[in-house]
């Protein structure tokens, strides 16, 4: 696994003064902190106390006054009874699910097809990939913002090819029925996420040792059998990083739904993200809120575990 | 897609093969029609203000009074992203430079270490991120500030900074470094004179990322301001969307503008891309 230029060159990472004596040791080891603290105070503020602070936060008591008395008092296990009773988080915890695999299987199929035909040699080809990554590199709000006009029931174009065609009499109501809209949703974040998925994807077909091919095409192996047998085994580890960095940036989604839907037409694209943000900064309850985030960063954890280990099996075959 | 991964092998090509190559050409001009016709269609609803509702498919007498609309109502905002953004790339260089250096060249166990915390700070959603900070930043009068929303910012680029340019410190000759240290040089002058001046390239690199994500941030643009003191476009579009909308043109025109960052960057920093689409987690 290698999109960055780096690993390579790891073991010539030694300290230049590592074989002297102690006190010029000391020294060099005190110089590298004073270089790392910055970032690690950074760090330890806005990720470690984010973190801890969250887990804390469900178990207290927040109100819209708390901010005026600055009193959150401990309450156990009461924020997380509320929410959990709450079918507004259940509902959410389902959104969640099928916006994140919908999202996930669409990107990942159209990306993986995308990069492979990329992967052939043609005019243009080049150019043609790099400008597939704007709808990626575009603020999200501001995709979806655009989309929302293109999925306008009256007025959309989607909705105005589609009759033109003939294939809608009153046009699909996209955006404001419950039960389109979270499939409307996925398909905005389908077309999101293609590029993120293209350009991994892309990355780890030219890795590919291009003689394992002229021996397949030896063999007399078709199209088809080559990319079953030879190109998807070989990307595998790719494959795995792709899907879980996917899941992590997919499951925590605010902004594209926000800007869409704002969780709606009743509530039916309302999902983890959303919630949190409704909970804490709507109804100023951020205790409760506290216990969604902390639901959330839970299941994100189970898949950075299951990163972790596929990462590690990579770095022990590698290179 | 049952498609060949296999390549055109060198040499001169038969006819029929720059048959396919034609084809695929025509193929791939077809995909990049249907995937960002979207964009397109931002550009060409913005360059029609009279249209109302109902917007041509060709934009035959474009006009730019929407992108006039735009910047007289949201012209404060897209200043204030730059400035955000801007504050953001500062801050997180100045904090991952140093910290990539001492992960380059003094033996720790870095590249453990660095792939964990990225993956941590991969981790942690924006919103329980806001959650959290909204109320520090409330005792610390954060909220509602340049300052506050700056360093929240700066979150954003710090890892795939951090990871960038420790990849690139680490290729560097440690000779030029000694050879300064011999000349008297302590470390620090060291690595101000000499290290940030050979590292320019990817100090740029991760500036230009540091921007784009600054400039795209929603979720701490929303949580901690709650005036309008400080409103940048994100949050400047959203407002504009969330009343009932009227002019999509002047919507539009200001979509197109606050999407230039990325334009841009795509043309700079095309080569480096692949590594920012992936936070820099992926090694």
């Amino acid at each position: 696994m290698s999109t960055l230029p780096t690993t390579a060159a790891a073991p010539a990472a030694t300290a230049p003064g590592s074989g002297t004596a102690g006190g010029r040791n000391r020294r060099t080891a005190l110089l590298r902190w004073a270089f790392l603290a910055p970032a690690l105070l950074y760090m330890a503020a806005f990720f470690g106390y984010p973190l801890v602070r969250n887990v804390l936060m469900s178990f207290e008591r927040y109100t819209p006054t708390t901010y005026f008395t600055g009193e959150a008092p401990f309450t156990g296990l009461a924020n997380w009874r509320a929410v959990l009773a709450d079918p507004l988080f259940t509902d959410a915890l389902w959104h969640t699910a099928v916006f994140t695999v919908g999202s996930l299987l669409g990107q990942f199929t159209i990306g993986l097809a995308l990069a492979v035909f990329f992967s052939r040699r043609f005019r243009l080809s080049a150019l043609a990939r790099a400008v597939l990554l704007l709808p990626w590199l575009v603020p999200m709000v501001v995709a979806a913002v655009v989309w929302r006009r293109i999925l306008d029931q009256e007025h959309g174009i989607l909705n105005a090819a589609l009759q033109a065609v003939g294939l809608t009499d009153g046009g699909v109501p996209w955006l404001n029925s419950p039960g389109v809209a979270l499939f409307s949703a996925v398909l905005v974040n389908i077309w999101i996420g293609i590029p993120f998925n293209m350009v991994i994807l892309y990355g780890g077909l030219q890795e590919i040792p291009r003689e394992l091919y002229e021996a397949g095409a030896l063999d007399g192996a078709g199209p088809w059998r080559t990319f079953r047998s030879l190109t998807l085994p070989m990307l595998r580890p790719v494959v795995t990083v792709v899907l879980v960095l996917g899941f992590m940036s997919t499951v925590k989604i605010l902004d594209l739904i926000l800007a869409l839907t704002s969780g709606g037409p009743a509530d039916a694209t309302q999902t983890l993200g959303t919630v949190t943000y409704e909970m804490s900064f709507m109804r100023l309850d951020f205790g409760q809120g506290a216990v969604v985030g902390t639901v959330l960063m839970l299941i994100s954890a189970v898949f950075a575990v299951l990163y972790l280990r596929a990462n590690r099996a990579d770095t022990g075959t590698g290179k | 897609m049952p498609s060949t991964t296999g390549r055109t092998a060198a040499g001169p090509r038969p006819p029929r093969s720059r048959l396919r190559g034609a084809w695929n050409t025509a193929a791939a001009l077809l995909i990049l029609a249907v995937l960002l016709f979207p964009l397109y269609w931002m550009v060409a609803t913005a360059l029609q203000p009279d249209a109302g509702l109902d917007v041509d498919f060709l934009p035959t007498s474009p006009s730019l009074d929407s992108f006039r609309a735009a910047l007289d109502s949201q012209g404060g905002s897209l200043l204030t992203s730059l400035a955000v953004a801007l504050g953001a790339v500062v801050v997180c260089l100045a904090l991952a430079a140093p910290a990539a250096y001492a992960l380059a060249r003094f033996a720790l166990r870095g590249e453990r270490v660095l792939v964990f915390t990225t993956l941590i700070t991969q981790l942690v959603p924006g919103i329980v991120i806001a959650n959290a900070l909204y109320s520090a930043y409330a005792e610390l009068r954060l909220v509602n500030s340049y300052l506050g929303l700056i360093l929240a910012d700066a979150s954003l680029g710090l890892p795939f900074s951090i990871v960038l340019l420790r990849a690139f410190m680490v290729s560097l000759p440690g000779e030029v470094v000694e050879a300064a240290l011999v000349d008297g040089a302590n470390r620090f002058t060291a690595f101000v004179r000499i290290v940030l001046p050979m590292s320019r390239n990817a100090l740029i690199t991760a500036g230009l990322f540091t921007f784009l994500f600054a400039w795209s941030d929603f979720i701490f643009a929303l949580t901690l301001n709650t005036d309008d003191h400080v409103r940048p476009i994100t949050l400047g579009i959203y407002r504009f969307v969330g009343a009932h909308v009227s002019d999509w043109g002047a919507v539009m025109a200001t979509a197109v503008l606050s999407a230039v960052p990325a334009a841009v960057l795509l043309v700079v920093a095309q080569k480096y891309i692949a590594a920012g689409v992936t936070g820099g987690s992926v090694k």
